[in-house]
C-alpha cells in the first residue's frame, strides 16, 4: 500500500483548467519532489491533497483511504500535514501557540510535550523564541516555525510547499538539512519547489510539472543529469 | 447634573455599548463581515425576556436564561441560513446586504409577534441604589449590575480566547482560514461558535439595555446596535479590548455631550466620533498593524 496515491486528478478554479489528471504516488519513507516551473499547477496540487481546494474528479487516496472528499480540517488527523507557500504561521499569536495550534487534534497532553521536545531538538532557535510574537520573526525563522507547527499533529506525510522561497541561503542550507532530517525520522515527504537543484539533490524520486501535467518522471538523481531537466530548470 | 453623576451613567451606558460592540467586533474579526442584525438581536433578546416574565409570569433569572438561549440560537441559525452560503462570494457586499435585510426582517417578525404597541419592560435589576458622598452621589443598582456585568463577561472573554483551545481557534481563523483549516480547525464550526456568542452577549445587552431604557417597541435595537458599531471602530474593531474601551468611551461621549453640549446633538456628536475616528485613525484605538515580515 502507497503512502499516497494521486489518481486521475483534475482541479479548476471556475472555467480555467489547473490540473488535467495527473496520477502519482509517494511510497512510505520517500521523499518525492514536485518541480516545474511557476503557474504549473504545484501548489493547487498540494491545496488539493489537503483540501484547501476541492477536487474536480479523480481520488486521492492516503494510506489506502480515499480522502477525496473529506473535509478540509478532517485530513491532519489522518496522518498528513501541510507547510504551506508562504509559510502563512499566525502571526498574532507567539511561536508556542503557533505550535500548539499544530497540535489541536491532539488530545494527550504528555505526548504532545514530548512532540514539543522534539520540534524544539529539530530547531532550537524556536524554543529560544517560544514567547515571541510570530509576525516578528524573520522569514528563515517562520519557515521553521510552520514545518515546527506541521510537525506538532505528528504527520506520516508531510507536504512542503517552497520552503526555499525568499530564504538567505544560509537559511536554504538548514531548512534543507532539516527537511532530511524529517525524512531520516521516517516521516515520508512531499515537496514542492522552485529550487529545483536543492530539491532533487534530497529527494529520492520526482515528478516534473508543465502546465497541469506531469511530464516527466524519474529517480531524483538521474533527472539531475537529464539534459533537458538542466535546460529547462536548473538554468544550465 | 453633576459631572461626576453623568460620568457615571456614561460608564452605565458604555458599558452596554461594550457588550454589543464585542458581537460586533469577534463576527468582524473571525468572518470578515459587518452583521447589522446584530442590533435587533438585542430587541429580540429583550422581547423574549419580556415574554417570559410578564406573560409566562416566570422568575427574572429565567427570563434572561431564555432570552440568552434563544438569541443564541438564532444567532446560529442566521449565520448558518442567510450568511453563510455567501462565504464564497465574489463581493463581500452581497452579505453586508443581506444582514440589513436580516435587520428588517427581525423588526417586522418582531411586529408581527409582538405589535406596534410599545411595552413597558420594567428593569430586572432590584439592587438597592449605593448612596456615597454622605448621599450626594447616588448610584443605581442598575447602574452596579451594569458596569459588573460588563467586567465580568469581559474577564471571561479573555480568558476563554486566551486559554481554551476553542478560543485559540477563533483566533487562528481570524488570522488565516486555510491554515487554520490545516491545523485540523473547523472553521464553519468556529463561525458559529463567534455568532453563538455574540448573540448570546447581544441577549445579556438588550435586557441591560432595556432596564435602563424601559420602552421596548420593535426598532428599539436598531440605535444601539449602530452605536455599538460606531464604539467598535472607535476601538479598533477585530479587536476584544478595543471594544470593551470604545464603548464605554462612547457612552461617556453621550452622556457627557447631552449633559454639555445638548441633548438634541447628542446623536449627532456620536456619528461625528465615527466620522474622526475613520479620518484621523482608521484603523481606532487598538487596531491591529503588526507589520509582516517577509
Amino acid at each position: 500500500m502507497s503512502m499516497l496515491e494521486v489518481n486521475d486528478l483534475h482541479v479548476s478554479y471556475g472555467m480555467i483548467q489547473a490540473i488535467k489528471g495527473i496520477s502519482f504516488r509517494v511510497e512510505q519513507g520517500e521523499v518525492i519532489a514536485l518541480i516545474g516551473a511557476n503557474g504549473a499547477g504545484k501548489t493547487t496540487i498540494l491545496h488539493t491533497l489537503t483540501g484547501l481546494v476541492p477536487a474536480q474528479s479523480g481520488s486521492i487516496v492516503l494510506e489506502g483511504v480515499d480522502i477525496t472528499k473529506k473535509p478540509g480540517h478532517k485530513i491532519v488527523t489522518m496522518g498528513m500535514a501541510h507547510v504551506p507557500e508562504g509559510r502563512r504561521v499566525f502571526a498574532q499569536m507567539t511561536v508556542y501557540q503557533n505550535l500548539m495550534m499544530g497540535a489541536y487534534t491532539r488530545k494527550d497532553k504528555d505526548e504532545i510535550r514530548e512532540t514539543l521536545q522534539r520540534v524544539y531538538e529539530h530547531f532550537p532557535r524556536l524554543e529560544e523564541r517560544q514567547n515571541q510574537i510570530a509576525g516578528t520573526l524573520s522569514g528563515g525563522e517562520q519557515q521553521m516555525l510552520a514545518m515546527g507547527r506541521a510537525l506538532m499533529s505528528q504527520p506520516r506525510i508531510i507536504l512542503m510547499d517552497e520552503p526555499s522561497m525568499g530564504l538567505s541561503p544560509i537559511f536554504v542550507n538548514e531548512i534543507f538539512q532539516i527537511i532530511e532530517q524529517v525524512s531520516k525520522n521516517g516521516t515520508t515527504v512531499l515537496l514542492v519547489e522552485q529550487n529545483a537543484k536543492k530539491a532533487l539533490s534530497i529527494a529520492d524520486r520526482a515528478y516534473v510539472l508543465e502546465t497541469g501535467n506531469i511530464v516527466k518522471e524519474g529517480i531524483a538523481s538521474e533527472l539531475l543529469h537529464d539534459d533537458s531537466i538542466r535546460k529547462a530548470y536548473l538554468g544550465e | 447634573m453633576g459631572f461626576i453623576d453623568a460620568f457615571v451613567k456614561g460608564i452605565s451606558l458604555g458599558s452596554v455599548y461594550a457588550i454589543i460592540a464585542l458581537g460586533y467586533t469577534m463576527v468582524y474579526g473571525i468572518a470578515k463581515m459587518l452583521n447589522f442584525a446584530h442590533g435587533d438581536v438585542i430587541m429580540v433578546g429583550a422581547y423574549i425576556s419580556y415574554t417570559v416574565m410578564y406573560n409566562l409570569k416566570m422568575p427574572v433569572w429565567m427570563s434572561i436564561v431564555a432570552a440568552v438561549i434563544f438569541c443564541t440560537v438564532l444567532g446560529i441559525t442566521i449565520e448558518k441560513i442567510a450568511y453563510k452560503p455567501l462565504r464564497k462570494a465574489s463581493s463581500s457586499l452581497a452579505v453586508l446586504i443581506t444582514a440589513i435585510g436580516v435587520s428588517y426582517l427581525l423588526q417586522n417578525i418582531a411586529l408581527l409577534v409582538f405589535g406596534s404597541n410599545p411595552k413597558m419592560y420594567t428593569s430586572v435589576v432590584q439592587t438597592p441604589p449605593v448612596k456615597l458622598a454622605g448621599g450626594e452621589l447616588i448610584i443605581t443598582g442598575k447602574t452596579i449590575v451594569t458596569v459588573a456585568v460588563c467586567i465580568v463577561i469581559m474577564i471571561a472573554l479573555t480568558l476563554f480566547i486566551n486559554k481554551t483551545k476553542p478560543g485559540q481557534a477563533m483566533l487562528a481563523v481570524s488570522e488565516d482560514k486555510g491554515a487554520a483549516q490545516l491545523m485540523g480547525i473547523s472553521v464553519n464550526g468556529t463561525i458559529a461558535l463567534t455568532f453563538a456568542i455574540g448573540s448570546g452577549l447581544a441577549a445579556v445587552a438588550g435586557v441591560l439595555y432595556l432596564s435602563s431604557y424601559t420602552t421596548l417597541d420593535p426598532y428599539v435595537g436598531s440605535m444601539p446596535g449602530i452605536k455599538a458599531f460606531v464604539a467598535a471602530v472607535l476601538g479598533g474593531i477585530g479587536s476584544i479590548p478595543g471594544a470593551f474601551v470604545g464603548g464605554l468611551l462612547l457612552g461617556l461621549i453621550e452622556i457627557l455631550g447631552k449633559t454639555y453640549i445638548s441633548t438634541v446633538l447628542s446623536d449627532a456628536i456620536v456619528f461625528g466620533v465615527l466620522i474622526i475616528v475613520l479620518l484621523v485613525k482608521p484603523t481606532g484605538i487598538f487596531g491591529k498593524n503588526i507589520q509582516e515580515k517577509v
